[in-house]
């Protein structure tokens, strides 16, 4: 089966505020708060790690989820955001990878 | 409650800046008759120095932010600030007069991803919205700049300050956004400047007309709704806050100077000198500003309008005291409702007011 790879779109605003990543689509003004294991994932989506390996190695290994719940959550959220420009999505790694670097900017 | 409504409640417990509006420059290619700056440049913060502040403004957890002067496009690293602003993943948003604004420009603003492009148009007559900007073929070029904005797919908003040079032209202008698919906001307040001179507010249109606009379904939708009589403020307005200045947003001069609010002229630090997050968790001033609770104004606390009223604390401190009342709101409040303020009732400076001449034995 195909890997699929993710990478963080740059026409988004992001911002990590309490723990929580608040992002909205430049492209069409959708708002999403993302809770902190799709915040994990979208810190991981680099465009070069598969998303299993993600969800393998930052859901799994971090929280106590079964690998099966794991995935289905990590499809659902990755097709929503995906949907909305907000992540990109191919079954082969993305070369070009967003230069906006700086969601994760500390909470103060 | 929406994800927008819940994010400003999260910052506000936080304690952080959500919105930031930065002021790149004071120049302008238009002298509007109302405008409350000095359009001279007297140390504009360097290419560096705006850097600087946009990281510490990312850092400090600022989401939304806002670019606008003066005019921006006056500044000749605009294009490379509007980039940097977006490589930190601000929510940008940009108010211009839109007359250097090309097809080159609007492509170069959508393909940055800014959110959003505010452009003031005083009316639909070039007559009268060039005189008010006192530069010849303003109207057109403005209305030119939409045009672009739109093809290129950019949100766009027409902002329309009322005054009494074009009070009768909203309509025009409703009409206008409504033909380029541009949004409309409509505004009745002309501020002092803000060195204090209030001789501008002789520009602010009278109360009776006030009354119209605030009737009008295609200013504020829902006539019946927007003018009903206030009801009774509850605790909940009482332990509120009078607005996000100083809670969720601040100002920034092309100086470097930090106030709550574009329109709250209480310096509170300058970031050529200090962190900014050191001088929004730290400053008396902000710390000030912050601790007002509505129940702590003294006349507004027992206005039947408190939990309905406009009042803008900048306005009312630039009219003496930042807990006391802002006429200019108490006089959209009363023509939107019909009732008297408690401020205007203090004074005695509304028509119901006046009409008190008998006082019944007890």
């Amino acid at each position: 089966m195909a890997e699929t790879y993710i990478a963080r779109s740059t026409a988004i605003a992001a911002r990590l505020i309490g723990g929580e990543m608040m992002i909205m689509s430049a492209v069409d003004s959708t708002f999403f708060t993302l809770n902190e294991v799709a915040t994990v994932i979208w810190h991981s989506a680099d465009g070069q790690t598969p998303l299993a390996e993600i969800i393998e190695r930052q859901v799994c290994g971090a929280f106590d989820v079964q690998p099966e719940r794991a995935k289905a959550d990590a499809d659902r959220f990755v097709a929503e955001l995906s949907q909305h420009g907000v992540l990109l999505v191919s079954d082969r790694p993305i070369a070009a990878a967003p230069s906006g670097e700086s969601p994760a900017s500390p909470t103060p | 409650m929406s994800l927008l409504a819940e994010m400003n409640e999260k910052a506000l417990a936080l304690g952080v800046p959500l919105s930031v509006h930065l002021d790149l420059t004071y120049r302008c290619n238009e002298r509007c008759i109302h405008c409350y700056l000095d359009h001279d440049d007297r140390g504009e913060m360097t290419t560096a120095e705006m850097e600087s502040v946009l990281d510490q403004l990312a850092d400090a957890g600022v989401f939304f932010l806002t670019f606008s002067g003066g005019e921006v496009f006056l500044r000749r690293d605009f294009f490379h600030l509007v980039e940097y602003a977006r490589r930190l993943l601000f929510n940008l948003k940009l108010k211009t007069n839109g007359v250097m604004i090309g097809d080159e420009e609007a492509r170069r603003l959508r393909e940055l991803g800014v959110e959003q492009v505010q452009l003031s148009v005083y009316s639909h007559r070039e007559e009268v919205h060039d005189a008010i900007t006192k530069l010849p073929g303003s109207l057109k070029r403005t209305v030119e700049a939409v045009r672009h904005l739109r093809a290129h797919g950019l949100k766009v908003t027409i902002a329309n300050v009322l005054m009494t040079a074009n009070s009768f032209d909203n309509g025009g202008v409703i009409s206008l956004a409504n033909k380029l698919g541009a949004f409309y906001t409509v505004d009745p307040t002309v501020t002092p400047k803000l060195d204090g001179d209030t001789s501008l507010l002789s520009l602010r249109i009278p109360g009776e007309e006030l009354h119209e606009v605030f009737r009008d379904e295609r200013v504020v939708n829902n006539v019946e709704e927007f003018c009903a009589p206030p009801t009774k403020p509850g605790a909940d307005v009482m332990e509120g806050y009078p607005c996000s200045a100083g809670h969720t947003a601040c100002y920034i001069s092309p100086y470097g100077d930090v106030y709550p609010c574009v329109q709250f002229p209480l310096p509170t630090g300058n970031v050529r000198r200090q962190n900014f997050l050191d001088i929004w968790r730290g400053s008396p001033q902000m710390k000030e500003v912050r601790s007002i609770q509505i129940k702590d104004l003294p006349v507004c606390s027992t206005c039947s309008h408190a939990g309905s009223c406009t009042r803008c604390p900048g306005l009312a401190f630039m009219e003496g005291n930042m807990r006391g009342p802002s006429s200019a709101d108490c006089e959209k409040s009363f023509q939107r409702t019909g009732i008297p303020t408690a401020n205007m009732a203090l004074r005695g400076a509304s028509p119901a007011a006046r009409l008190v001449q008998i006082q019944l034995p007890a």
